[in-house]
């Protein structure tokens, strides 16, 4: 019939690349396993494009206007904890990956799913922060949905969020613009929401005062973008698998040696210390409030500067540079000479006592 | 950090470094080895390599518990973790080691009572407050935990808590040393001491070292300041063909060890006759288990233990790598068949394991960099 | 068998000898004195910390004077530089000229 697209040929969809028998743990843990995941059986099957750009948010081009598109989902275990809780979590995350990619958030849409027996005081907590949370990004929570699933499923709730947004003049992210000489800027310190978390869980019986860094990071990126726009070459939001895993992925897409300088890395001393006590590096710990950014040099400055000035990032740091080794790495580079590659997370950091 | 970043001063570090550079014979190659998986850990972290001159070459030691543990102890582990009644407590470290029927982390997804402790008096207090399951604390380390886990038995008793054991895999660290001197390929200058073994066992037991093998031995700490003043006592023992025993962790290691440690030990664990270590073979005296006085608390007296055997390919070469005859690279399967993420042998299972290590820390560095600090 | 950090010791308990509150750059947890029974030690000293056991208490007397060996170790050299210098042999003072 006239008008109706012929369906596309077998040969033409790409080839699955996934070859493992079963989806464990590891592939939802935002490291090299996840990556295989998406790379090699969502992507194939899913993209239509030659090369997707694997970035935080989808770029879309409807009736002639820009919009980005995302979504996440969100699995904690506590449900609630030190500095905020699930719902929060869920907005801003979402917020946050419009925000680098230069976007901003303008509706998003809910979807629960719940586990029967629920107390519902618990459920209206987290309606609730989801609500402060969105009052606070600036963002409006236009829909959604609500499953519920038997006892013993869901861990209480899961959440998704999927968000729409619109970009910010003058700000174009991409992994390939990167070049030699460019700086890493990061937005604050590193490592209190995982490790808050981890505590909060209770099986290692540490306390501590931290907590989790859930925010929007929409106006630390709006104040850097007012300075320095045109230098902005990537951004990203160091969630799950922490700074390490986002810059891996970095120097993957532009094939450049990222290198951090080991002595600039922000950490406060509670969450270094609960880093050296169980063995676990920082720079894999998932954040929920930071952002990482390159800027070209001559506009590096005047975006830390705008990062500084801002409230909320004062804490912005000059984190590294782009080299071009060793390639498609990254490398923790100290003061006295020595240096180390940091890799992707395999699976979530896990305390060690050896 | 009090007693830490004191000891990671850039400042100090640039100037041992050079004091070892001006120690180090040109005309001499130096084998040091660090016997504890710790310092390979700290090795690398650290990025010592790169200041040390190219002279000295730091071979990595069999002082890693995860690593020496044969695959069928976790396999047997792991088959008492079937029972719903059981809760299998464990370290961090083994989580992703590989059972021939997956880690503890692959059962823990598949719905077993898996469970990640920090110490073993956190899986006493799981007994605790579990009265109808039993808890099993698979237990690995060297002398440094051991005490530990035996104080965590005799608290049991004291309390007298009885769904709780403890699966044993204490080894001792100075068999593996005599098996690394034993070895027909060794050739080493000189031992990197475990400086945290020797809280305990104190220094008196690597003496054998110095007198009979007539190698110099610096007892270490872990941070680098401490390895590279170590490396600058060997050095200078070298430089004066000294062979003795030196103390450089004296902020925290008694020379005659941790009495009140070893006696809680004593109390608690015999020598078992043999024990096989992974990548080196079986060796008399060198590992640990419980007494029959304590056997309610042994997990395998109080449980059949299936007593399973599991060899590794003979593809990899973890024993040569081991007793580093073989650096990591050099084994056929490192970095294809054998990575961190999917382990074939000993060395890639644990992070401090000097194959798991290198490929994490080293393995991609572009030599040619430079690596210039921003002015 | 090596992951050990010095804490300080905050506070112990009157019913249980053996426990006490330790912290490490503000992290706390209850830690295991037993292994240091034949040397308690008191609210304000530092131990070294494995596994939720403290093992060995820290003397800050052995870590100053191993920070000084350290710094000097650069200085010492740069004297022994000096006095090679003169031409002589490394032990032998240089001749007093004034």
């Amino acid at each position: 019939m006239a008008g109706v697209k012929p369906a596309v040929a077998d040969s033409t969809v790409p080839k699955i690349k996934f070859r493992e028998p079963q989806i464990e743990m590891a592939h939802g843990a935002g490291g090299i396993a996840s990556r295989r995941l998406v790379e090699g059986l969502f992507a194939p099957l899913l993209y239509r494009s030659a090369q997707p750009q694997l970035n935080d948010a989808a770029s879309l081009s409807i009736g002639g206007v820009r919009l980005a598109m995302t979504t996440d989902s969100f699995v904690v275990k506590p449900l609630s904890f030190p500095g905020g809780s699930i719902g929060e979590l869920a907005i801003n995350g979402t917020v946050n990956d419009l925000a680098v990619s230069g976007a901003k958030a303008e509706a998003i849409v809910v979807s629960f799913v719940l586990e029967a027996g629920l107390p519902t005081p618990i459920l209206e907590a987290e309606v609730r922060a989801m609500a402060n949370a969105a009052e606070q990004a600036g963002v409006s929570v236009v829909g959604g949905d609500t499953k519920v699933v038997e006892h013993g499923k869901a861990d209480g709730m899961y959440i998704s969020t999927t968000g729409v947004g619109s970009y910010l003049p003058g700000v174009g992210i991409d992994a390939r613009s990167v070049r030699p000489g460019d700086k890493v800027l990061l937005s604050g310190p590193i490592g209190d929401h995982g490790i808050t978390i981890l505590l909060a869980r209770g099986e290692l019986d540490f306390e501590a005062d931290l907590r989790s860094d859930t925010r929007s990071v929409f106006p630390l990126v709006q104040a850097m973008a007012a300075e320095a726009a045109p230098g902005i070459r990537w951004m990203r939001d160091p969630t799950r698998g922490g700074v390490a895993t986002s810059l891996n992925e970095l120097a993957r897409d532009c094939g450049l040696g990222i290198h951090i300088f080991e002595e600039e890395i922000p950490v406060r001393d509670t969450v270094r210390g609960a880093c050296e006590l169980l063995g676990l590096d920082p720079l894999h710990i998932a954040n929920e409030g930071q952002f990482l950014a390159v800027v070209s040099p001559e506009y590096a400055d005047a975006a830390l500067n705008a990062l500084q000035q801002a409230i909320g990032g004062e804490g912005a740091v000059m984190l590294g540079e782009v080299h071009e080794q060793p390639a498609g790495s990254v490398l923790v580079t100290t003061r006295y000479g020595g240096s180390r590659i940091i890799d992707m997370l395999v699976g979530d950091p896990l305390p060690r006592i050896c | 950090m009090k007693f830490v970043d004191e000891f990671r001063d850039p400042d100090v570090i640039a100037k041992t470094a050079e004091e070892i550079r001006r120690l180090a014979d040109p005309g001499r190659h130096y084998r040091l080895m660090e016997v504890c998986g710790g310092h390979t850990h700290a090795i690398y972290r650290f990025g010592l390599k790169d200041i040390l001159p190219a002279n000295i070459d730091l071979i990595h030691g069999p002082g890693c518990p995860v690593c020496v543990l044969p695959m069928g102890r976790i396999d047997d582990g792991l088959a008492l973790a079937q029972d719903p009644n059981v809760i299998f407590a464990a370290f961090g470290d083994m989580m992703r080691v590989p059972g021939e029927h997956g880690s503890p982390l692959e059962h823990k997804a598949r719905g077993k009572d898996v469970r990640i402790v920090y110490s073993p008096s956190d899986a006493l207090k799981l007994a605790k407050a579990n009265p109808d399951k039993h808890v099993m604390f698979f237990a690995i380390g060297f002398e440094t935990t051991a005490p530990s886990s035996a104080l965590t038995i005799l608290r049991a008793k004291a309390e007298g808590i009885h769904n709780f054991s403890v699966f044993c895999n204490h080894v001792t660290i100075i068999p593996a040393i005599r098996a690394i001197l034993d070895s027909p390929d060794m050739r080493l200058d000189a031992f990197i001491g475990p400086g945290h073994v020797s809280t305990v066992i104190g220094c008196r037991p690597y003496e054998w070292i110095a007198a009979n093998e007539r190698k110099p031995i610096v007892v270490s700490g872990f941070e680098p300041l401490d390895m590279l003043q170590s490396i600058v006592m060997l050095l200078r023992q070298l430089k004066a063909g000294e062979a003795k025993v030196e103390n450089q962790y004296k902020r925290v290691v008694p020379w005659e060890g941790n009495r009140a440690a070893l006696k809680a030990m004593a109390e608690v664990f015999e020598l078992r006759p043999y024990f096989e270590w992974r990548g080196l073979g079986f060796i008399s005296q060198s590992a640990l288990r419980i007494r029959n006085s304590y056997a309610e608390w042994d997990s395998e007296q109080r449980f059949s233990v299936p007593g399973v055997r599991v060899t590794d390919p003979k593809a990899a070469q973890c024993g040569e790598v081991l007793k580093g005859v073989l650096k990591p690279a050099q084994c056929k399967l490192f970095g294809k068949e054998c990575t961190p993420e999917h382990p074939v042998g000993a060395l890639m299972v644990s992070s401090e394991g000097s194959c798991a290590a290198y490929y994490s820390y080293e393995h991609r560095k572009a030599t040619a960099a430079t690596l210039a600090w921003p002015a | 068998m090596c992951l050990a950090i010095p804490g300080k010791v905050l506070e112990l308990f009157p019913g249980m000898p053996y426990l006490a509150t330790v912290e490490v750059a503000g992290v706390r947890r209850k830690v295991d004195l037993g292994l240091l029974e034949n040397d308690m030690p008191k609210s304000g000293d530092w131990v070294l910390i494995h596994v939720g056991f403290a093992m060995s208490k820290i003397s800050e007397q052995d870590a100053l004077e191993q920070m000084q060996t350290l710094i000097m170790l650069g200085e010492n050299e740069q004297a022994m530089q000096e006095v090679r210098g003169y031409g002589l042999e490394d032990g032998e003072e240089p001749p007093n000229y004034f």
